[in-house]
């Protein structure tokens, strides 16, 4: 490991930075050793803060724009903020189209872009909608003095809740009239969430499907979450959003349902991360092995 | 792991087509690459802050609007005065043969024009891949002899 690197990113150079993360991401640079030579971070860690929140939500209801809108606020406001955009890699290839930054506007703009880093990051072999290595990305962003990390999953559907295997938050953004209002008691990932954003406002539907959910929260057991409405278009109730996300609170619920993730997420790495595993699917492929020896050769230990 | 190569496909200046720009993201994607796509009518800076901020081994810059003597230069400079002298650049769209000697000079390793086969693109991404002293800043005057 370059640890000059290490230290010139941790002292805010910004291509040191990213040279970094791409270390970590290919498993070149492993946390550990860079945990021994950051004796300290600066930011000290409060309990009940956040540093990660996850914002997921279905495609096209209008995560990028509201980030964009939340990161200038944050920026401005004079906080360091990393938004981590995740876009997923072909299952086929292994290429990846990462075009989360055509809607990001605040890192252009100059009064706040000191304090907004964006990276994109692919997806590349893991299933779900953040790869569990952007859990040590955002530990060394924490590290190198960034205040809070933004992760913006693949667009997800109902029952895509990896993402609570790696942040500390979950906000899930909605669209106005997405269904019934039985579409909002379906279990999945409105359980996980710390708050609930119904974007796209200015439309019709919006206020009513806010209303389905708080009214589902309210039918089950414990504190229900913050469900708030905004319009990142006409730029109305992002103001409040931010306020609210930025000070928001664990639920506390469904811790269980947290560490599930977290363990299927490394059981997951742990046989991306074989170096059977190659030989393992082409037998699968041929019929010369069950699944269940695959999973006695991967797995085993 | 490690071997998915980052490029930034940009399009500089005020040009609105970009048709060009994504039939080769779209080219390099399906050969593997991790493509990160800025979106049309970027600043020299803008385009420059995100190959750094993304770690990209390659830029391609698309252009088909006639400002290339000007801007692709311009990015050339801004990577070196960032210090980003090892990312290797190449450029794409109406870009007559006149202009290209300045453009190679300036550090741009391939100018692909309309009508390139997709796959030359992505023999020329592998071989300057597997060189070590093209990037933008390197002093070598090797350039890609594209078809057209």
């Amino acid at each position: 490991m370059d640890i000059e690197l290490v230290n010139a990113a941790i002292n805010g150079d910004r291509r040191s930075l990213a040279r970094t993360l791409s270390g970590i991401e290919n498993g070149l640079v492993k946390l550990e050793q860079i945990r021994q030579i950051v004796t300290h971070s600066s930011k000290s860690h409060q309990e009940n803060v956040w540093t990660s929140l996850a914002i997921t939500g279905a495609p096209g209801v209008g995560k990028s724009c509201l980030i964009d809108k939340l990161l200038k606020i944050w920026a401005g406001a004079g906080l360091k903020i990393a938004l981590l955009a995740i876009d997923p890699s072909s299952p086929r290839t292994g290429g990846a189209l990462l075009g989360d930054r055509v809607r990001i506007t605040s890192v252009d703009d100059e009064s706040v872009k000191h304090n907004i880093y964006i990276r994109s990051i692919a997806t590349r072999k893991s299933s779900g909608n953040v790869p569990l290595i952007v859990a040590d990305m955002i530990e060394f962003l924490h590290l190198a003095n960034w205040d809070r990390v933004v992760i913006e999953t693949v667009g997800s559907g109902q029952s895509e809740v990896r993402c609570a295997a790696i942040a500390d938050r979950i906000v899930v953004v909605e669209g106005p009239a997405r269904g019934d209002g039985v579409q909002a008691e379906k279990a999945g990932l409105l359980e996980l969430a710390d708050a609930v954003i119904v974007n796209k406002s200015d439309l019709i539907g919006a206020d009513k499907h806010a209303e389905e959910l708080r009214e589902s929260y309210h039918l089950g057991e414990g504190e229900a979450p913050p469900v708030m409405l905004t319009s990142a278009l006409e730029e109305t109730g992002v103001f409040d959003a931010a306020e609210v996300l930025l000070s928001l609170p664990g639920s506390g619920r469904s811790e269980r349902a947290r560490w599930r993730e977290r363990l299927l997420a490394h059981y997951e790495r742990k046989i991306l991360e074989s170096p059977k595993l190659d030989d393992v699917l082409s037998s699968l492929a041929a019929g010369s092995i069950s699944i269940d020896d695959a999973i006695s050769l991967l797995g085993g230990e | 792991m490690g071997q998915n190569i980052r490029i930034v496909i940009a399009k500089p200046g005020l040009d609105g087509h970009d048709r060009g720009a994504k039939v080769v993201a779209r080219v390099l994607r399906d050969a593997g690459h991790e493509v990160i796509y800025t979106g049309l009518r970027r600043t020299a800076k803008q385009i420059v802050e995100t190959v750094r901020d993304e770690d990209a081994r390659f830029l391609g810059l698309s252009s088909l609007s006639g400002a290339h003597n000007h801007l692709f230069p311009r990015v050339c400079e801004l990577l070196l005065e960032e210090g980003i002298s090892d990312v290797i650049v190449f450029g794409g769209g109406i870009i007559p043969d006149d202009d290209r000697p300045a453009l190679h000079a300036a550090g741009i390793r391939a100018i692909f024009g309309p009508g390139t086969p997709t796959d030359e693109i992505l023999e020329f991404i592998v071989q300057a891949s597997t060189m070590n002293d093209v990037g933008v800043g390197a002093d070598n005057d090797w350039y890609w002899e594209s078809s057209a």
